[in-house]
């Protein structure tokens, strides 16, 4: 904690606020831009209309009429398929853009994970809300696998932190000076993008949303609250991967800068893009992995390997000195 | 000043109606969620206190409790979401003649007992401080509960699960993989 003499980042006042919600908007619009025109060049249809694809659909979505069902539980569906984008934004107030981030907690970390739980109760309640029999199956897979990917993505985020002897994360991102903890802690980086990935419900891990249950939690769904999930799952993602580059891809630092000035917040948004689009990329090329085969993997793979990571992290903290 | 004074209160306020709101509503899904709503709010106030790290781990477990608990009162109960409103109170009088007891007692407790001045003061970092406390003088009772409740969680596990390892290995417990209605994906 001592040795780190850098302050990293200034907390800028929450008029700002709008600017890195555009930020996350960007990334998460892009992201599924990408994905569609990927979509399309597999289909072999026109790639820019499949990326423009998340704008139509989006404008058709919020010209939809609501569609409900019978007795629906509407507050709680309400609350599950709009929360989703709030906890998106609420991730990313603690990154640091370069010098500047929203809210500079000592505990930032925590903060992430914290919200990323909140996600437990959001698709669950998703699920629930209609009254739907499919919904309500989607929703039961989420939690089966949120038991799954949570306890390994726990000990991944604590890695990072355990490195930098700090839950800021500022500290973590300055203590990465000389190398990325992406390249000397490298299970806890796939562990991490495996947990980003599963609390985006994207991709293998979409079993929620999949299509062998008339599309889970999104079966009912219609207009303006169909938009909201799927934007909302699009932020998650670009949120994670935001994340990530302090976490494990050395913050704003890059050509030209230490990560402490303007250039530094560019390197940030450029850095998450190409993780980003790594992720939409890869997303396409894994299967969709069943939530009870995933426990077993989540508790037998995932989590030890997690343990072992954060072990030789320890070994190497105390070796080194703080 | 005002704003974080009028926030805290407005906090504990949502903490005691989303509290009471548990004993109102006529779902299980409702009842749960108002439960994790009213520790969220809980954990908030924390923040207050400038206990930023419990109050950020009380909201984070509290909500992941409650999405974990929602499905097993759902699977006892059997219900669907609004097609079958039921209360959520039972045994009303002796119920609350215990709330009200207690109620009383925290209540009086907390007003008439001579609470001494404070001596010293808190931590500049206070999650530090939590964390040399939990790994230092307080190891001991770190190290007796948590052997405590794992025992108590695989305890529980083996008397809930109709299945054991008989069923899994075979009698002279050989069989490889394991028989299990659902094949896990590890092969184990």
């Amino acid at each position: 904690m001592s040795a780190l003499t850098v302050v990293p980042a200034t907390q800028v006042p929450a008029v700002w606020a709008p600017v890195v919600l555009a930020v996350l908007g960007a990334l998460a619009l892009a992201a599924a831009s990408l994905d569609g025109a990927l979509v399309a060049r597999t289909a072999g249809t026109p790639v820019a209309a499949g990326a423009g694809g998340p704008l139509t659909q989006g404008a058709r979505l919020l010209r939809q009429r609501r569609r409900t069902t019978l007795s629906a539980d509407a507050p709680l569906w309400r609350l599950g398929t709009g929360g989703l984008l709030v906890v998106a934004a609420l991730m990313i107030a603690v990154v640091p853009f370069g010098p500047w981030t929203l809210s500079d907690q000592g505990i930032g970390v925590v903060w992430f994970n914290a919200m990323d739980v909140m996600v437990w109760a959001l698709v669950w309640l998703a699920g629930w809300g209609p009254n739907s029999a499919f919904s309500l199956v989607g929703g039961y897979r989420w939690l089966a696998q949120a038991l799954a990917y949570e306890l390994p993505l726990m000990f991944a985020l604590t890695a990072p932190a355990v490195a930098a002897a700090s839950l800021r994360v500022g500290d973590v991102a300055a203590a990465q000076s000389g190398l990325w903890f992406a390249v000397w802690m490298p299970v806890a980086f796939a562990v991490y993008l495996v947990g980003v990935a599963a609390f985006s419900v994207q991709g293998p891990f979409a079993a929620a949303a999949g299509a062998d249950v008339g599309g889970g939690i999104l079966a009912e769904l219609s207009g303006v609250d169909r938009l909201l999930v799927g934007a909302g799952r699009w932020a998650l993602l670009a949120a994670g991967a935001l994340f990530a580059v302090p976490l494990f891809l050395g913050g704003g630092a890059g050509p030209g800068t230490s990560g402490d000035d303007a250039l530094g917040a560019v390197w940030v948004i450029l850095k998450a893009a190409v993780l980003l689009a790594v992720l939409v990329w890869l997303r396409r090329r894994v299967p969709l992995l069943r939530p009870d085969t995933l426990l077993e993997v989540g508790w037998l793979v995932l989590l030890p390997a997690a343990l072992a990571q954060l072990l030789v992290v320890a070994v190497v903290v105390v070796v080194r000195g703080p | 000043m005002l704003l974080l004074t009028a926030a805290f209160w407005a906090l504990g306020a949502l903490a005691v109606v989303a509290g009471a709101a548990v004993f109102v509503v006529n779902s299980m899904a409702r009842a749960t969620y108002a439960l994790a709503l009213s520790f969220v709010a809980v954990g908030m106030m924390l923040l207050f206190f400038d206990l930023d790290y419990i109050g950020l781990i009380t909201v984070l477990m509290m909500v992941m409790e409650m999405a974990v608990m929602a499905l097993y009162m759902i699977m006892f109960m059997g219900m669907n979401p609004a097609l079958m409103p039921m209360s959520m109170v039972h045994s009303k009088r002796s119920s609350l003649a215990a709330a009200i007891a207690t109620f009383v007692v925290l209540a009086g407790g907390a007003l008439l007992v001579p609470w001494p001045a404070r001596r010293g003061a808190p931590d500049a970092d206070v999650t530090h401080a939590l964390g040399t406390a939990l790994m230092g003088s307080k190891m001991l009772v770190m190290m007796t509960v948590s052997p405590v409740m794992v025992a108590t969680i695989v305890a529980g596990i083996v008397l809930a699960a109709p299945r054991t390892r008989y069923d899994r290995f075979g009698d002279d417990l050989r069989a490889r993989p394991a028989k299990d209605p659902q094949p896990g994906g590890a092969g184990r």
